[in-house]
């Protein structure tokens, strides 16, 4: 190893002025992770000529303990401890100027059971570094002792669906629309006919909070209104995400004791409140029998480019130790960004006891997840009936569905859309019971049941040609390798 | 009125050769089949009276198929319910549950409202059924 990669020691480490980041112990080549580490892996595109395994010892250094110059005050610490270290750098596949960095931090770096601190640590300052043009963090191995520290979901998804009798099926819902400019009043009256037709729940949308059209008191008594009345028509338990989201914490606590008290078995949270936001609205959660439900608005500003920000997969894993019970994870076929393997990927995040290593869905880590509670996936926008067969063998069973568009723009009206994605839904499930080839058949099996239930027919018929395919922007980047038997 | 508790309410009523085919998809995940029925249907009624214990030695979806026509003959005016337990680890809950009896003619439920202090509303979700003492409540 050359001198200028060789960390230094003693009086030489600690002269004053400026080294190279490995010079200063963040990259150690030889460093074997201890089952108590959290690691990072950053993809880190290096400006011209900075040389990428400085950059990665820079990258651990800024989000640790280094600052720009020498302090001798480190030598009133273990520093050696303290310091993250990068200990391997690949360049990634396929790609000219980008390298994988994978960074080991000690787990005292962290306060236990908050988000805030480990983020402001790992995607602090140093995604504003001059020497990097672009950094994302793709994945982190948070370990089984850090894991513990947190709550988890509120609810999870064993306990949410004995509460709701609720089994084998993949859960229903759809978003209230138009999302801005209901009254209370009219408000109610999509969310009845919702529930009413088929489905389990309902939803506000992301920006629905307490606007002069209508304020948050009227939507949640009109909406309760409704959900007890569907209850009663059809004699099942039933319910709709009141959105909670407000400019202040007292705020929150005020309207979601109001949801509390009206009988709601559900609120919901927007993922822009941010990390100790979440983390409360999780604890009052779990103290009040509620199901906690996370939009994740504003996300994609920072998870779609896969030159710099942080992946969706990690946003995932912050979320189940946060303590969210639902999270949108990608629908594949929908409206909304979402390569296939790269979102089955954000649901095994989300629903796994344990989530293997698998680098062609993007994981890069084994993750344990020390038996917190499962997060249910919502898989939400641009989707229809139509395209059921083709949900459930992507998304499986334990995921909600979310056809707002696809319940609502239905030709005879909302029920007459609830009941068409149920009847869907029904009767593939059965179908894949039955040991059919649901992806092969399941346009014939959707067409077969339609006979007997004509607002299926009428959805089939309304939704047939609609689909989205457009490439998705954030992909694996590592293909499936087949292995000699 | 219908109610829609259970996966597949909003199909036609599955015929016995259906529901033998989900038994044996349970069977092979190797889930315990249990029978329960109940003539108070209200969606919080959680501890339907069980037919037995859950068959966890029952091999053969017949076996079972034989379990349901007893269960039927005798509570043949009540709702049946079958549903299969997981007992994994992380999961030790139900898998799948479904209706496979209903009383010929279901009433449905009340919806009662009892207006509280600035506009709250208290609901109450009763089975019309319910008014009669249990057993008499879907006389054949």
């Amino acid at each position: 190893m050359d001198a200028e990669t060789q960390t230094l020691t003693g009086k030489e480490r600690y002269k004053s002025g400026v080294l190279k980041y490995k010079q200063m112990g963040y990259w150690e080549p030889d460093y074997e992770p201890k089952d108590t580490d959290l690691i990072a892996c950053f993809r880190i595109t290096p400006q011209d000529g900075v040389d990428p395994v400085e950059a990665a010892a820079a990258v651990a250094g800024e989000s640790s303990t280094a600052t720009w110059t020498v302090v001798w005050t480190d030598r009133l610490t273990a520093a050696e401890k303290y310091r993250a270290k990068a200990y391997r750098v690949d360049p990634v596949p396929n790609s000219s100027d980008q390298y994988f960095a994978y960074i080991a931090y000690d787990l005292d770096l962290f306060e236990p059971g908050s988000i805030a601190n480990l983020t402001a640590s790992i995607i602090g300052n140093v995604f504003g570094f001059k020497p990097l043009k672009g950094l994302r963090l793709e994945d982190m191995r948070l370990p089984t002792a850090f894991v513990k520290t947190f709550q988890g979901p509120a609810t999870g998804i064993v306990v949410e669906r004995e509460r709701l009798d609720k089994f084998g099926r993949p859960l229903l819902g759809a978003t209230v629309k138009p999302k801005l400019g209901l009254s209370g009043r009219n408000y109610g009256r999509v969310v009845y006919e919702a529930l009413k037709g088929g489905l389990d729940f309902t939803k506000d949308d992301e920006n629905i909070n307490s606007q002069p059209f209508m304020d948050w008191r009227e939507r949640f008594l009109y909406c309760m209104e409704a959900v007890n009345k569907a209850q009663a028509a059809t004699g099942e338990i039933k319910g709709t995400y009141l959105n909670v989201t407000a400019a202040t914490m007292e705020d929150m606590y005020e309207r979601a004791e109001f949801a509390a008290e009206l009988g709601s078995n559900i609120v919901m949270i927007d993922l822009v409140i941010g990390w100790t936001a979440i983390q409360s609205m999780a604890k009052w959660a779990r103290r009040n029998n509620m199901i906690l439900h996370l939009h994740r608005a504003g996300h994609s500003t920072y998870t779609r480019q896969k030159n710099h920000g942080v992946s969706f997969r990690v946003i995932a894993k912050w979320a189940r130790l946060a303590g969210v019970d639902h999270i949108h994870a990608g629908t594949v076929v929908g409206k909304l960004e979402g390569d296939p393997a790269t979102t089955r990927g954000y649901y095994d995040v989300c629903r796994n006891e344990f989530t293997e290593k698998r680098l062609e869905n993007g994981l890069f880590f084994d993750q344990p997840w020390a038996s917190l509670n499962k997060m249910m996936p919502v898989a939400s926008g641009g989707i229809h009936a139509g395209q059921m067969h083709q949900l459930i063998d992507l998304l499986g069973e334990d995921v909600v569905l979310q056809f707002g568009g696809g319940t609502i723009g239905h030709p005879m009206g909302i029920a007459a859309g609830a009941t068409a994605n149920r009847v869907a839904l029904e009767c593939m499930i059965m179908a894949r019971n039955e040991g059919r080839d649901i992806v092969n058949e399941g346009p014939d099996i959707l067409n077969e049941a339609a006979k007997s239930c004509t607002p299926l027919k009428q959805a089939l018929d309304t939704w047939k040609d609609v689909t989205f395919n457009y490439a998705s922007t954030d992909t694996p980047d590592y293909a499936v390798t087949a292995t000699a038997a | 009125m219908r109610i829609t508790q259970g996966t597949f309410s909003f199909l036609p009523d599955l015929s016995d050769a259906q529901i033998t085919k989900q038994i044996q998809y349970c069977l092979d995940n190797g889930w315990a089949v249990n029978l329960e029925h109940t003539d108070d249907p209200h969606p919080r009624n959680t501890y339907w009276e069980m037919w037995g214990q859950p068959m966890f030695d029952i091999a053969d979806a017949a076996g079972i198929m034989m379990e349901l026509a007893s269960c039927r003959k005798a509570f043949g005016d009540r709702y049946i319910r079958l549903s299969a337990f997981d007992s994994s680890s992380g999961w030790e809950s139900v898998k799948l549950s479904f209706l496979v009896n209903r009383p010929k003619n279901e009433p449905g439920f009340r919806l009662r409202r009892q207006e509280g202090h600035g506009r709250n509303m208290r609901y109450t979700t009763e089975p019309y059924a319910d008014a009669k003492p249990e057993g008499e409540r879907y006389a054949v």
